[in-house]
């Protein structure tokens, strides 16, 4: 446990009503955090004293505060997640700030994901990118025995480097074209590694690299940004690994 | 105060199990041929709603979807694959004995039916064991990336109360793996047009249609809007209770609204007090905290739980020599050791804290030391089976868990208890189903390790399919129609809570009242009890839920996203359900598993049963507003087990 004493920070935070309105910066000054607090359980106290107030709490999306479901989605300081390596928003502490530090706050900034209100925004084209082909197309029951084919553990480490990704979107948000290149490709790659995968490999990354330019995120320009931002640490090479499928499946597609 | 008692009438329902008969591993075999069948092309005919989208929720929905039903799917998140099993961490069990150590279903059987200390439906948990099998082959071929042996083979690991190794994993990180690959059948079902996926909509009342269970009303946390859907059949998957003592390690959106709103519309709610209290979470940092962090009980393979043997040490963990240390489960349980079940290792260690040696601020802590296996084993070997928990030890705590022994205490974790359901998973409502932590079935009165993604997958993927369409053959598709003046007066109530929420205006956030209502129930409805606290508690919960209806501030308005609104109306359902759960264990006059009564203990501090008066399961109907509720009682019948005293010595 730290033995920092409470500090008191200084917030712009970025308030929108809806998603017609328009947005702007608020400046709200955040007393008596302890630094064994995390970054959400900060706004929390922000929020109580907003309410307390008679003002708008400020909307965040969050839900199981442990860095896995992929929900909290904060821009901070110029930096999705805060920028802090293998790290969410939920589980920023706020021992990484010092007193009379001043914290911006903004929502993920890209045309895919319009904001909602405030820092809340709407990434159902990320499931819609899925929806384009990132399964195994099987029906329940009649799966051989799970040992029947074996997997290296090798491959299957691969496989669930890339499967680790949950979701949140920060690749996209540090983009400078907003591409889903990293997103899409984590899932590419996961299931590329399997025997599973291997039937559909080919049509999965054209179908959901079509789909990510049909949503509107941009081109992959192998900035690495997303890299950089990944709170899961998904590799570079799972793009490397979706290009290869892409191009294979472009070259050989049937008019 | 020892004096005061509930007044509790026998319901007039009576609830039938519903268990085939015949010896137990023939039942599911037998039950499934007697089912009735929906023809293949009348399926696209019925329409069926499914309530969240976790492991229970999304294999329902896409296995539903697969046979060709239409389906509709809510989640309150803002895309399916954030549910909470998502967080699951450790494994899921399945009898494969891949490891050739004497697994079997019987024996996953029985360690699931003696974990739950004899509280749980035999042909359920039986059925449980043999679905746990195809689980395992169907997750791996929807390319869910299991840990494998260097031969490519599956990995599997120990988990407590439980002597063979059975646990099968993906990091730690099992039950996002799972997750997500049950949503990926989910997504392939949604761009196919069988499921229509409705995210970010609260589902916050069932609609009955000449008793059985027709639609539902939900609300979108978008817009605001309040709307009706209609179907032949509505299955909850809405995951469990565990919130309602504010400091869980669940996440922050886990409600007990879609269960006790069916509830309050006749669904009998099963065994409240049943509650797990997880023995290996990061300690409570302040009182600004909102969630607890659960360290999986996979570490337990490895790590040595122990507190200094002097109440007054006052040396870091290093410097204490072996002979001045307590590794008490060791002592206690030689057999089992590190690895006894979760209710045992937490009474544990809430004991020796008691005494006075607990470790860290407050002293609401004990070790868990990985040095010894550390030194055998070698660093490489422990950071890549836990090095993700390790990591997010550190971030959390500050604190380097390769050098310096974890620290960790009990937390609330999960819900055993739920809506009651029969062998089919039906409630007492007609056409109303319940799955994974949602229901009360499988785990008795303490769920063993790995055992809760097992259960979700094999309710969804596995008996759903088939137990639906029992009912479904007998009831015309279409019968309910969002028309019906059933909706509209649902539509009605639903709408004017909300008005009052947004109207009263006070001078008190949802938060604090969720706090207060948590302190209440982890004081004296949590790891231990006794029938003076819970009678207190009942007294402190009605004037605090007084208070909210008074004194709640709840701001902005219903016609956007309002987290406030979402929040307020979640604990005004947790006010009236923590009663629930306190009258539920001031009946309950025996410890059993998680439910620990301090009356009722052996000589040597053990859950003491009494199998004579309460081999039952308490399923409580509702009576009216602040009314205590009707008991109507399951017994429990043991034909294949012999009920015994739970050894882990």
């Amino acid at each position: 446990m730290s033995s920092q004493k409470s500090m008191n920070l200084t917030l712009q935070v970025w308030r929108q009503k809806s998603k017609r309105d328009a947005g702007g910066f608020t400046t709200y000054q955040a007393k008596g955090i302890s630094p064994d607090q995390s970054f959400l359980e900060m706004l929390d106290v922000v929020n109580e004293e907003l309410i307390a107030k008679g003002e708008d709490p400020i909307a965040f999306d969050h839900d199981c505060r442990e860095g896995i479901c992929g929900m909290c989605s904060l821009y901070i300081n110029g930096a999705p997640h805060g920028g802090f390596p293998g790290t969410t928003t939920c589980q920023l502490h706020m021992r990484h700030f010092k007193d009379g530090d001043e914290i911006t706050i903004e929502p993920w900034r890209a045309k895919p994901f319009p904001v909602l209100k405030d820092l809340i925004v709407d990434r159902t084209s990320f499931d819609r990118l899925v929806q384009a082909g990132g399964y195994v197309s099987v029906n329940t029951g009649g799966a051989p025995d799970a040992n029947a084919v074996p997997i290296p553990k090798k491959e299957a480490d691969l496989a669930m480097d890339a499967a680790s990704c949950i979701g949140c979107g920060a690749c996209v948000a540090a983009c400078p074209n907003a591409s889903a290149m990293l997103f899409v490709s984590a899932k590419i790659s996961q299931l590329r590694h399997l025997p599973q995968g291997e039937a559909e490999r080919k049509k999965r990354a054209l179908n959901m690299l079509t789909r990510a330019d049909k949503e509107g995120f941009g081109a992959c320009r192998n900035h690495f940004e997303c890299e950089a931002a990944c709170p899961k640490d998904i590799p570079r090479r799972v793009m490397a690994e979706a290009y290869r499928d892409f191009i294979e499946a472009s070259a050989l597609r049937e008019e | 105060m020892s004096g005061a008692t509930f007044d509790i009438a026998a319901s007039d329902t009576t609830l039938e199990g519903k268990a085939p008969a015949g010896p137990l591993a023939e039942k599911w075999s037998k039950h499934k041929f007697d089912l009735k069948l929906v023809n293949p092309a009348n399926k696209r005919r019925y329409r069926v709603i499914v309530v969240g989208s976790g492991l229970a929720g999304a294999a329902a929905a896409s296995s539903l979807a697969e046979l060709g039903y239409n389906v509709d799917c809510f989640c309150f998140q803002d895309s399916p694959r954030r549910a909470h099993s998502i967080a699951a961490q450790g494994g899921i069990n399945a009898a494969k004995n891949y490891q050739n150590d004497g697994d079997s279903i019987y024996r996953l059987f029985y360690d699931t039916i003696k974990g739950g200390d004899f509280r749980a439906r035999e042909a359920n948990v039986h059925r449980l064991a043999e679905c746990s099998v195809d689980i395992i082959d169907h997750c791996t071929a929807l390319g869910v990336p299991f840990a494998r042996e260097y031969g490519g083979q599956l990995a599997n690991r120990s988990f407590g109360g439980a002597q063979v190794s059975r646990t099968f994993y993906a990091r730690g990180q099992t039950g996002q793996q799972l997750l997500l690959g049950a949503y990926s059948s989910l997504s392939r079902m949604i761009e196919a047009g069988r499921v229509k996926m409705h995210a970010r909509t609260e589902m916050l009342d069932v609609v009955l249609v000449s008793g059985h269970a027709k639609g539902i009303v939900t609300r979108d946390l978008v817009s605001g809007e309040i709307k009706s859907w209609a179907a032949d059949a509505v299955v909850l998957a809405t995951g469990g209770y565990g919130n309602v003592f504010y400091l869980s390690t669940n996440a922050q959106g886990c409600n007990v609204t879609a269960t006790y709103r069916a509830y309050k519309r006749g669904a009998a709610f099963a065994n409240p007090c049943f509650t797990q209290i997880h023995p290996t979470c990061i300690p409570v940092h302040g009182d600004q905290q909102s969630k607890l962090t659960l360290m999986s009980e996979s570490l337990r393979n490895d790590g040595r739980i122990w507190v200094p043997k002097a109440k007054s040490e006052t040396r870091a963990p290093g410097q204490i020599p072996e002979a001045d240390r307590d590794y008490y489960l060791e002592r206690r349980y030689p057999s089992f050791g590190n690895l006894v079940p979760r209710d045992i290792a937490s009474r544990a260690a809430k004991a020796v804290c008691d005494e006075g040696r607990g470790v860290g601020p407050g002293g609401l802590g004990v070790y868990l030391d990985f040095a010894k296996a550390i030194s055998e084993k070698g660093k490489r070997d422990i950071e890549g089976k836990y090095g993700n928990l390790f990591d997010m030890y550190a971030k959390i705590t500050a604190e380097d868990p390769y050098t310096t022994p974890m620290r960790i205490y009990p937390a609330v974790h999960y819900t055993m208890g739920g809506l009651w359901v029969d062998y089919n998973l039906m409630s007492n409502v007609p056409g109303l189903f319940v799955l994974g932590e949602a229901n009360f079935s499988d785990h008795g009165a303490n769920r063993l390790g790995a055992s809760a993604l097992m259960q979700g997958l094999s309710d969804g993927y596995f008996v759903i399919p088939y137990t639906i369409g029992g009912y479904l053959a007998g009831e015309k598709p279409g019968k309910a129609t969002i028309e019906d003046a059933a909706f509209g007066d649902v539509v009605a109530t639903v709408k004017s809570r909300t008005h009052k929420l947004l109207s009263i205006q006070g001078r008190k956030s949802p938060r604090q009242f969720h706090k207060a209502l948590g302190q209440i129930m982890w004081e004296r409805c949590g790891m231990a009890r006794n029938a003076a606290g819970l009678v207190k508690a009942v007294d402190d919960i009605r004037a605090l839920r007084a208070e909210f209806w008074e004194n709640v501030k709840v701001l902005g308005e219903g016609n956007s996203i309002n987290t406030s609104l979402e929040m307020a109306g979640r604990v005004a359902d947790f006010l009236e359900f923590g009663e629930m759960m306190c009258i539920d264990a001031w009946h309950r006059n025996e410890s059993c598993g998680g439910h620990f009564r301090e009356e009722f203990q052996t000589e040597e501090g053990e859950a003491k049963r009494d199998d004579d008066t309460f081999a039952y399961v308490a399923a409580w109907m509702y009576r009216g507003d602040g009314k205590v509720p009707s008991l109507a009682k399951e017994t429990l019948a043991f034909e294949n087990v012999k009920l015994s005293q739970r050894s882990y010595k």
